[in-house]
């Protein structure tokens, strides 16, 4: 079970003065059940990218494959993979649109010609799975607060039951706890139901704590693929194109200029927090 | 130094309506809230999704009006109907999506927007149009289409195109939530460039602890009221309290935090890398 996208190019608006290829030759393979951060900065093909994974944009050259069978085959059951690889857009509670939050969420399977009460235990299902309380079904989804309507939103995804779940910035604008609600929910979507993961972000420090793999995009090409503490490694380059690296990472590169015996390939504040004690001869 | 923005008892109130219009209730925004702010200051206001931030962020230029209480900016009372402009022209507003607040289909004339509707005559209006373009760094890009811009460079335009109203104090909610690591420092650099240079007053609205820690003052607000008051280390020294408040605090911040709780000798209240580096080596 994967997703594999073999030497995909996209040219944008062919033959027009605004002909520009948005992504260069990618190779990328993404393993069912795997945690994927893709990082890059405005303009750099992210969301380009995660729009050929379910097929809602067609690459001009190269081929997508899922579960190994190339999805632009002719024949090829598209709805079904839109279903099996949801996508939750950027700021996706400006796409709620119904009467109520159940029926906003029932869309989709609705879509997928379930009938009514199958959708209805989905749409359930998937609020549950999103962190929304039962309460909310019968709200209108415009009297939610950002974090409820973007948990909304991604439970409208959810209830299609998708295998994969890629977000575009689902922490874009939330409260510091708002993000963190959020990506916990995900994380344990990512853990206790074997969802694979991918998930686009500005926020190094997000990508740090919750990928296995990074995926860094750079003028429409994979610049790097690989751990976190491979692709933070590279904090100069990464900076360059208008990254960073989590800010521990940095304190430890101090550190270590300054003579402490401290590993550098350090990306979350608890590691940063066990090196230090180790360095100094307190540890645990 | 004289009083930018000072508010007495303020409050807003929000008339919730039924389908047919008919008052239900009322919902308290904005609930006593005191606050007086100096000429030349930076302040920063912190809050969750829904505290009030926003909201008090309109009552500095009067897209609203108190329900109770009064505000002043610059002296001028804004409820006064005929003090309306001279209020808008001290407190220019950035808000956080760059794509609804330019107008303009060349960068110049987005930025003379401002001084043609002030009524500046049109030699003046290019003067200031070059000056606001050389203080945010875009001045190369004065005949460039809005649209082709990074979202960084974006929001320098929109705030070239307050400035270009000279205003005393800039008001700027969430002006960074939507931009990439990059977009961010540009922002705030040229932020931080207006003060120093301009002496502009500047109030910055932030989900980034980040951005905040070179406040003079930093406000923390919590269902419409001021809950901290303090400068930067005073506030981030209560990280306990900010997370009640669903904020946060700068990782290494937290890193610290985590490092006094395991017998480090670390002071509460570390603000930035440097400051965290100089004492662990001095403790190796």
């Amino acid at each position: 079970m994967s997703i594999k996208l073999e030497h995909v190019n996209y040219l944008y608006s062919p033959g027009t003065a605004y002909e520009r290829m948005a992504l260069k030759d990618i190779c990328l393979e993404i393993q069912q059940g795997e945690f994927v951060g893709i990082i890059g900065h405005t303009g750099s093909g992210k969301s380009t990218l995660i729009q050929h994974l379910n097929g809602l944009i067609r690459a001009t050259g190269g081929n997508v494959y899922y579960n190994g069978e190339n999805i632009y085959r002719e024949g090829y059951p598209m709805r079904e993979l839109r279903s099996q690889v949801g996508l939750v857009f950027q700021y996706p509670e400006y796409q709620l649109f119904e009467e109520t939050v159940l029926k906003d969420v029932c869309f989709g399977p609705k879509n997928q010609g379930l009938p009514q009460e199958e959708c209805e235990k989905r749409a359930r299902e998937a609020l549950k799975l999103a962190g929304l309380k039962e309460k909310y079904e019968q709200y209108s989804p415009f009297d939610l607060s950002g974090g409820q309507k973007r948990r909304a939103a991604i439970a409208g995804v959810l209830a299609m039951r998708p295998r994969v779940l890629v977000l575009d910035e689902p922490t874009a604008g939330l409260d510091p706890k708002g993000r963190d609600e959020i990506l916990d929910q995900i994380s344990y979507l990512h853990r206790e139901g074997g969802l694979t993961v991918i998930l686009v972000s500005h926020s190094m420090e997000d990508v740090a704590r919750y990928a296995d793999r990074i995926v860094v995009m750079n003028g429409g090409e994979i610049l790097y693929n690989g751990t976190p503490k491979e692709v933070f490694a590279h904090y100069r380059e990464l900076e360059k194109i208008g990254l960073a690296a989590p800010q521990v990472t940095y304190i430890m590169h101090d550190l270590q200029e300054k003579g402490m015996k401290v590993r550098t390939d350090v990306t979350t504040v608890e590691e940063a927090a066990d090196e230090i004690m180790a360095a100094l001869g307190r540890g645990k | 130094m004289e009083s930018m923005v000072h508010t007495e008892n303020l409050v807003f109130e929000y008339e919730k309506q039924d389908e047919e219009n008919h008052v239900i209730g009322r919902s308290r925004a904005i609930d006593e809230v005191n606050i007086d702010i100096r000429e030349g200051q930076f302040v920063a206001i912190l809050g969750h999704n829904g505290s009030g931030k926003s909201t008090l962020a309109k009552h500095l230029n009067a897209i609203l009006l108190p329900t109770q209480g009064t505000v002043w900016v610059n002296g001028q009372n804004t409820r006064q109907p005929e003090k309306l402009w001279n209020v808008r022209q001290s407190a220019g507003m950035v808000f956080q999506n760059p794509d609804n607040q330019i107008i303009g289909t060349v960068v110049e004339e987005d930025v003379g927007f401002g001084p043609e509707n002030l009524g500046v005559e049109t030699d003046r209006i290019w003067e200031r149009v070059e000056e606001s373009l050389r203080a945010v760094g875009m001045i190369e890009y004065r005949y460039h289409s809005p649209n082709k811009l990074s979202g960084g460079q974006k929001q320098r335009v929109a705030i070239a195109g307050v400035i270009a109203m000279r205003p005393k104090c800039i008001v700027l909610d969430e002006p960074t939530a939507m931009l990439d690591p990059v977009g961010r420092r540009e922002v705030l650099r040229t932020v931080e460039e207006l003060r120093r240079q301009e002496k502009v007053t500047v109030i910055l609205i932030t989900h980034y602890m980040e951005e905040v820690i070179d406040a003079d003052r930093v406000f923390v607000m919590d269902h419409g009221r001021v809950v901290m008051e303090g400068t930067p280390r005073e506030i981030f020294s209560q990280v306990e309290l900010l997370k009640r408040y669903r904020l946060d605090v700068p990782q290494v911040t937290i890193l610290a935090d985590k490092l006094r709780k395991r017998g480090l000798p670390i002071p509460a209240g570390i603000l930035k890398k440097e400051e965290l580096v100089e004492l662990l080596c001095r403790l190796n």
